[in-house]
C-alpha cells in the first residue's frame, strides 16, 4: 500500500471531473421534479446521451458537435417519457423504469460498432497565467469547458427558480397542478419542457462520461450514476447549490476509492467499488427525515377534467 | 380535436386486450427496427416467435422456454404484489444474486457430503438471502421513510460487487486452476435443482407454479390481498380501513425478495450451475417488464413470462442465424413495455376525436 | 339598474352523461351584486368557468360591454377585467403570499413593489395580510383574503366569488360583505355564487336561480322570501328531518385532554380537547375548514393513535387502538373525503363494503373473504339508503357525489354503531340526499347511538344537533345546548373575526 502516491491536488481536480456528469444529470432532474414530475429514466437518458455523443463526435471528429448531439439524444428519449406520462397519463414510476430499460438496450445496440474506439479529444480550457498557478491552477483553471458549464448551469437554474417568472410558474405547477390549471397555466406544456430540459442535461452528463471522463464507449458505462443523480436531488432537498455540493461529495468519494484501489490498500477492490452506492443509501437515510421540501404534486398524474 | 374522457369504470375487456395489442404493435415496430439493422423483418420475427415453438429444432428449444420463464415468473409474481400496493422494489436483480450466493454457499459448504437434506437447506438459504436483502430497503422505508426505489436499486450494484468478490474469493473453486467461479453444482448431485435435466425440468418451475397459485388466491380470496390492492389504489382509504402500512411494506418487499432469492438459487444450482461473475443475466430487471405485461395479474404474469422467455430464446437463435445483435432483443423488450404503458390509457379513458358538439 | 356589463345568452355546455348548463341566459349590470343561486350540481361552477375562460361553451354567446366575449383562456378573461375568487384549488401552499398573488396577475410588478401594493390594498379593504408569509400556514379565512387581494390588484370590472362564506365565521362574513359593498360603491360588479339564501337576501341586488343546469327563475332577493327562493332552487318542498325521541342515556364517548401533533407540515395541532357524548345524543361540531376537523376525525376513528386514556368508550381506553380494534367495539367513522378516503374510487361497491364492514359484518373467515356475503351486505346498503346505481359491481367513482355519500354513511349506519363519527356528511350533496342522510343520523341516535357530526354547514348542525361546539385553531369551544343559540354566539364560539377589521369605507382606495 502506498498512500503517498495520492496527490491531493490531482485528487481535488479529478473529483471535479468525476462530479460533473452527476451534477449535470441531477440539476436537470431537479428542474423536472420542481415541475412535479418524477422521471426515473435518468440512467437511460444518460447512457443514450453517452453513445449519441460518442458516435456523433467520432463520425464528425468534433467533440462539440457530439455534446450537442448528446443533449438532443437525451431530450428526444425524454420525449417518450413525456408522451407516456403527460399525454397517455401512464404511471411515472413505471414509465421511468421503462425509459431506463429501453435506453440501456438502445445504447447497447447503437454502440456496437464503437467499442474500442478513441473519440476525438476535448480541448482543455487552459487559461494563461491562471492555470499555471500552483495548486489553484490545476484545481480551478485547467479543466474542460463542460465542467464550467455544469457550474454555470447550477447557478442559472438557481437564479431561474428563485427570481424569474418562468421559475415561479414552474414551481407553481409542481406545487399544485390543479391550482396552476385553474389560473390558466398550461400544466402539460410546462412539464413537457421541463422533462426535455432534464433529458438534455442527462444526455450531456452521459456524453461527459464517454467523451471526456473515460473517454471510450463500453456498454452500461454509466453504472448507476443516473440513479445516484436521483438520490442526489433528494439529498439536496431540491436546492441547486446543494446538488453541486452533493455531486462534489460523491465525486470525491468515487475518486478517493479509485485512488485507494490504485494505491493497493488492503481492502478488496470490490468493497471499495461498492462504497459510492452504500454511501448513497446512507445519505438517503439521513435526508429522508425531512420530506417537507419535496414539490407537493411530485409524481402525481395531471388530467384537466371538466 | 382529440379529448380524453375518463370512463366511469375501467374496461375489463381492454385491460385484457391491451397486452395483446401491445405485443402486435411491438412486432411491427420491432420489424421496422430490424429493417434499419438491415435484416429481413419477417424472417427475424419468425425466427424469434415461431421457430422456438414450432420450427424444425423446436424440440430442443421448447424445454428452454420453461427454463427461462421460471425465474422471470417467480420474480415477477413477487414484484407484482408490491407494485399493486405502490411499493416499488426494483432491486430484484440484487436479491436474485444474494439468494444465489446464500443458496450456493450452503450447498458448497457441505461439499462433497451427499444428503437429501442439502438441497432443501439451500432453498431455505436462497429464500432467506433474498428476503434479507429486500429487508434492507423495507426496514429503511419503515423506520426512516427512505425511498425504496433508490435503495433497492443501489443494492443491486452492491450485490454485483459482492458476487464478484465471492466468485473470486470465498466461493472460488479450489480445484478450478485459478479460474474465477465456484464449483459446478451440476456435478454435485445433492445440490442441484434439476428434476430431469434432459427434459429441462427443475424445481424452480414447480415453485413458479406454486407462486402463481399462491398469488392468485391471495389477491382474490384473502383479506391481505385485498389490503394490498386497496393500498395501491387509495392509500388513505387503506389507512382508514385499518391496514397497517408498515406490515404491508415488510410483507410485500419480503415476499418479493424471497421469491427473487429462490429464483437465483434455482438458477445457480441448475441452468447456470456455478457462481460466476456474470451468471446473472438481468432476469431481475426483465421481470419488471413481465410483471407489467401480465398486468400484475398472476395468470397474466405466467403468460407474459413465457412470452418474454420466447423473446430471449428467439433472440439467441436470431443472433446465431441472422446475426441480430443481442441488444436488439433488449430494445424489443423495452419497446413492449412502452407500448403497453401507452395503451393502458385506453382501459381508463375513452378517446374522442369528435369536434366540439354535444355529447 | 345601470348599463349592462355582461350579458349571457343561451349558454350550453354538456359533459358525457350530463348537461351542466342548458340554454342559460341572464345579465349582470354595472355596479350590481348578482347572485347565482343553486344546489350542488346545478351547474353554477361550470357557468362561471365559462365566464373565466376555463371551459368553452358548446353553444351560446356572451357579450361584455356590448362586445362579443369569448375568452379562450383565463388570461383573456383577466385582461377584459374578470377576476375570480375560487372555492378550492387556486393557492399554492408552499409559496409565499406575494408569489401567489403574482401568479394570478398578467404583468406583476417586481416583488418589492408587489409586497407594498399588497399591504396597501389589504389595509384599504380591511383584509390584513403579510405578503411574506407562506400560504400553507394561513387560516382558511386568510387564504381567502389572498385570493380577494389577488383579484383586487387587477382592478376588476367583474369579481366572481364562488361560495366565499363557506370558509368564514359569521363575524367574518359581515366584514366581507362590507368590503363587497365598498367595491360595489366603487363601480365593481360582483357575481356571487351561493346556496345560502339569507346571505343573498342581505347582499345581492339580483338573483338568477339554476336547477339541473337550467335557468329556472330570476328575482330581486330583497323582495322575495327565502322560502320562495328555496322552492325555486330545489324544485319541490323538502321534508325537514323529524326526530322521534329526545331521550339520552349514559355517557358513551368521553374525550379528555386530547392533544395531537399534525402529521403533515400544514396540518393543525389538536390542543387539549374535552367533550362527552351520551347514548342517543348528537353532538354537532362546527368550525371553519382547516381548524382540526380532519385531525379530530382521524384521532376518533383510529387512523392516528395517541395516549390511550385520551379517548374512552363505555369506560374503556381506546385512543391507542387502530381502526379495526375500534370497529370491534362499535366505534365507526365516515371521513369527509369520499373518493380516496372513505371509499376507493376504482374499486367496486362490494369491495368498498368490505373496506369497513369486514369485522362487524363477519365478512372474512381466517382471513379469507366471503365475497357472496360481502355482495349481500353491499346490496343491503344500496337498498336501505336508496343508492342509485346499476348494482354493487359498479366502481365507486362512477356514482354521483350524493349517491356515494349515501353509500358511505349507510355502510356505517347499517353496522349498528355504538359511536359514530362523521365529517361533513352532506358536503357537495344534493338537497334530497342531504335530507335522507340527516334523517338516518337522527334515526340512529333515536336507537341509542352516540353520534358526533363534524360539519361546516351551521344550518345542518342546528337542525340535527342536541349540543353544539366549535373547533378553532385546534381548540374546541365549550359545548352548549344547540337550541336557542344565536348566530352571534355561534360565531364567537368559532373564533369571531380572526383579527379582521372592517373595511375603511369612505377612505381613498
Amino acid at each position: 500500500m502506498d498512500l503517498s502516491a495520492i496527490n491531493p491536488v490531482l485528487l481535488v481536480a479529478s473529483l471535479m471531473v468525476a462530479a460533473t456528469p452527476l451534477l449535470l444529470a441531477a440539476v436537470g432532474e431537479l428542474v423536472v421534479e420542481k415541475a412535479g414530475v418524477l422521471n426515473l429514466g435518468v440512467e437511460g437518458m444518460m447512457i443514450v446521451g453517452a453513445i449519441s455523443g460518442f458516435a456523433i463526435s467520432v463520425e464528425t471528429g468534433s467533440p462539440l458537435v457530439g455534446l450537442v448531439a448528446a443533449m438532443i439524444g437525451g431530450a428526444v428519449l425524454s420525449l417518450l417519457f413525456a408522451f407516456l406520462t403527460q399525454v397517455a397519463l401512464a404511471n411515472q414510476v413505471a414509465s421511468g423504469l421503462a425509459l431506463t430499460l429501453f435506453g440501456l438496450g438502445l445504447s447497447a445496440l447503437m454502440g456496437q460498432s464503437y467499442v474500442g474506439i478513441k473519440p476525438p479529444a476535448m480541448a482543455r480550457l487552459d487559461i494563461p497565467v491562471l492555470s499555471d498557478l500552483p495548486v489553484i491552477g490545476p484545481i480551478l483553471f485547467s479543466h474542460d469547458p463542460v465542467l464550467y458549464i455544469g457550474i454555470a448551469l447550477t447557478a442559472g437554474v438557481w437564479a431561474l427558480l428563485k427570481y424569474s417568472r418562468a421559475g415561479l410558474i414552474l414551481r407553481a405547477v409542481g406545487e399544485s397542478h390543479d391550482a396552476a390549471h385553474a389560473l390558466g397555466y398550461n400544466v402539460i406544456r410546462v412539464r413537457v419542457l421541463a422533462i426535455m430540459f432534464g433529458g438534455a442535461c442527462a444526455g450531456l452528463g452521459g456524453a461527459y462520461i464517454s467523451l471526456i471522463r473515460v473517454p471510450q464507449w463500453t456498454e452500461g458505462m454509466t453504472a448507476g450514476i443516473g440513479w445516484i443523480a436521483l438520490a442526489l436531488v433528494v439529498f439536496a432537498s431540491w436546492k441547486p447549490w446543494r446538488v453541486l455540493l452533493g455531486a462534489y461529495l460523491f465525486g470525491g468519494i468515487n475518486v478517493l476509492q479509485l485512488n485507494l484501489q490504485a494505491a493497493g490498500i488492503a481492502i478488496p477492490v470490490e468493497y471499495l467499488a461498492m462504497s459510492p452506492y452504500l454511501i448513497t443509501i446512507l445519505v438517503l437515510v439521513i435526508m429522508s427525515a425531512d420530506k417537507s421540501r419535496a414539490p407537493a404534486s411530485l409524481g402525481r398524474t395531471f388530467h384537466a377534467s371538466q | 380535436m382529440i379529448s380524453l374522457e375518463k370512463r366511469p369504470m375501467p374496461s375489463r375487456t381492454l385491460s385484457m386486450a391491451t397486452p395483446i395489442i401491445a405485443v402486435i404493435i411491438t412486432m411491427i415496430a420491432g420489424g421496422l427496427l430490424f429493417v434499419v439493422l438491415g435484416k429481413n423483418p419477417f424472417e427475424a420475427i419468425r425466427t424469434i416467435f415461431w421457430d422456438p415453438l414450432l420450427g424444425e429444432y423446436a424440440f430442443y428449444y421448447r424445454p428452454q422456454l420453461l427454463v427461462k420463464a421460471a425465474p422471470l415468473v417467480l420474480i415477477a409474481i413477487g414484484l407484482s404484489l408490491g407494485f399493486k400496493a405502490g411499493i416499488w422494489n426494483i432491486g430484484a436483480e440484487g436479491q436474485y444474486i444474494i439468494g444465489a450466493l446464500c443458496g450456493a454457499g450452503v450447498g458448497l459448504a457441505f461439499y462433497p457430503t451427499e444428503s437429501i437434506l442439502i438441497f432443501p437447506a439451500m432453498i431455505l438459504a436462497g429464500a432467506l438471502g433474498g428476503w434479507a436483502w429486500a429487508m434492507i430497503p423495507a426496514l429503511l422505508k419503515v423506520k426512516f421513510g427512505t425511498n425504496e426505489i433508490l435503495v433497492s436499486l443501489m443494492l443491486v450494484y452492491v450485490a454485483e460487487q459482492l458476487l464478484a468478490s465471492m466468485s473470486l474469493g470465498l466461493l472460488k473453486n479450489p480445484e478450478g486452476m485459478g479460474f474465477p467461479g465456484s464449483r459446478n453444482l451440476n456435478d454435485y448431485p445433492s445440490a442441484n435443482s434439476w428434476i430431469n435435466e434432459a427434459a429441462g425440468l427443475h424445481w424452480g418451475m414447480a415453485f413458479a407454479f406454486i407462486a402463481v397459485i399462491f398469488a392468485y388466491v391471495l389477491l382474490n380470496r384473502h383479506i391481505l390481498g385485498f389490503n394490498i390492492r386497496l393500498t395501491g389504489e387509495a392509500p388513505r382509504a387503506a389507512r382508514f380501513s385499518g391496514v397497517n402500512p408498515t406490515r404491508l411494506i415488510l410483507f410485500c418487499l419480503g415476499t418479493s425478495g424471497a421469491l427473487a432469492g429462490l429464483a437465483g438459487l434455482f438458477e445457480v444450482s441448475g441452468p447456470s450451475g456455478q457462481v460466476s461473475i456474470d451468471f446473472n443475466i438481468g432476469y431481475g430487471f426483465t421481470a419488471i417488464i413481465v410483471a407489467f405485461l401480465g398486468r400484475l395479474h398472476p395468470v397474466g404474469i405466467l403468460l407474459a413470462g413465457l412470452l418474454m422467455a420466447l423473446t430471449y430464446i428467439g433472440g439467441e437463435i436470431a443472433q446465431g442465424n441472422l446475426g441480430l445483435p443481442s441488444a436488439a432483443i433488449q430494445v424489443f423488450q423495452g419497446m413492449l413495455l412502452f407500448f403497453l404503458l401507452a395503451l393502458d390509457l385506453l382501459t381508463n379513458f375513452r378517446i374522442r376525436f369528435a369536434a366540439r358538439g354535444t355529447a | 339598474m345601470t348599463a349592462k356589463l355582461l350579458s349571457i345568452s343561451g349558454l350550453t355546455k354538456a359533459y358525457p352523461g350530463v348537461v351542466a348548463n342548458d340554454n342559460v341566459s341572464f345579465d349582470i349590470g354595472e355596479s350590481e351584486v348578482h347572485a347565482l343561486l343553486g344546489e350542488n350540481g346545478a351547474g353554477k361552477s361550470t357557468l362561471v368557468k365559462m365566464i373565466y375562460g376555463l371551459v368553452k361553451p358548446d353553444s351560446g354567446t356572451m357579450t361584455w360591454k356590448g362586445q362579443p366575449f369569448t375568452p379562450a383562456e383565463p388570461k383573456a378573461a383577466r385582461a377584459a377585467g374578470v377576476a375570480m375568487v375560487f372555492q378550492h384549488f387556486s393557492l399554492f401552499d408552499a409559496l409565499k403570499v406575494s408569489e401567489n398573488v403574482a401568479l394570478g396577475m398578467e404583468n406583476p410588478p417586481p416583488m418589492g413593489d408587489l409586497a407594498r401594493r399588497i399591504r396597501r390594498v389589504s389595509e384599504t379593504y380591511g383584509l390584513p395580510l403579510d405578503p411574506n408569509r407562506v400560504v400553507g400556514d394561513l387560516s382558511a379565512g386568510e387564504r381567502q383574503r389572498v385570493e380577494i387581494i389577488r383579484c383586487l390588484l387587477q382592478d376588476p370590472k367583474l369579481l366572481i366569488m364562488d361560495e366565499p362564506t363557506s370558509v368564514l365565521t359569521p363575524q367574518e362574513v359581515e366584514i366581507l360583505f362590507k368590503t363587497l359593498n365598498k367595491l360595489k360603491a366603487e363601480g365593481t360588479s360582483i357575481l356571487y355564487i351561493s346556496h345560502k339564501l339569507e346571505e343573498i337576501r342581505t347582499l345581492c341586488d339580483h338573483a338568477t336561480i339554476l336547477r339541473l343546469g337550467k335557468n329556472v327563475g330570476e328575482c330581486v332577493p330583497a323582495e322575495t322570501s327565502a322560502r320562495e327562493m328555496a322552492e325555486l332552487m330545489v324544485g319541490d318542498t323538502l321534508q325537514t328531518p323529524t326526530r322521534t325521541t329526545d331521550k339520552t342515556g349514559e355517557v358513551v364517548l368521553d374525550v379528555s385532554g386530547l392533544s395531537l401533533e399534525p402529521s403533515n407540515p400544514f396540518g393543525t395541532r389538536l390542543k387539549n380537547i374535552h367533550f362527552t357524548v351520551r347514548a342517543g345524543e348528537i353532538l354537532g361540531l362546527g368550525g371553519v375548514a382547516g381548524n382540526g376537523q380532519d385531525e379530530l376525525l382521524a384521532a376518533l376513528s383510529g387512523e392516528t393513535l395517541t395516549w390511550k386514556d385520551a379517548i374512552k368508550v363505555n369506560g374503556k381506553e381506546v385512543a391507542n387502538l387502530g381502526p379495526n380494534a375500534r370497529r370491534r367495539m362499535g366505534i365507526l367513522a365516515a371521513p369527509e373525503e369520499r373518493l380516496g378516503h372513505a371509499a376507493a374510487p376504482d374499486m367496486s361497491l362490494t369491495e368498498n363494503a368490505l373496506l369497513t364492514g369486514a369485522i362487524r359484518e363477519k365478512l372474512t373467515a381466517k382471513g379469507f373473504v366471503n365475497w357472496s356475503a360481502t355482495t349481500t351486505f353491499a346490496e343491503k346498503v344500496i337498498k336501505a339508503f336508496d343508492v342509485r346505481t346499476p348494482g354493487p359491481h359498479v366502481a365507486a367513482r362512477a356514482l354521483s357525489g350524493g349517491n356515494l355519500q349515501k353509500f358511505v354513511i349507510g355502510r356505517e349506519v347499517l353496522q349498528r354503531p355504538e359511536v359514530l363519527i362523521v365529517n361533513q356528511p352532506t358536503w357537495g350533496v344534493d338537497a334530497a340526499a342531504a335530507a335522507a342522510i340527516r334523517q338516518a343520523l337522527l334515526d340512529l341516535a333515536a336507537q341509542g347511538a352516540a353520534i358526533v357530526v363534524i360539519s361546516q354547514d351551521l344550518d345542518e348542525l342546528m337542525e340535527i344537533s342536541d349540543r353544539f361546539g366549535a373547533l378553532n385553531e385546534g381548540r374546541l369551544s365549550d359545548i352548549r345546548p344547540a337550541a336557542g343559540l344565536t348566530i352571534d354566539e355561534i360565531g364567537l364560539m368559532m373564533g369571531g373575526a380572526h383579527g379582521m377589521e372592517v373595511a375603511h369605507v369612505g377612505e381613498d382606495a
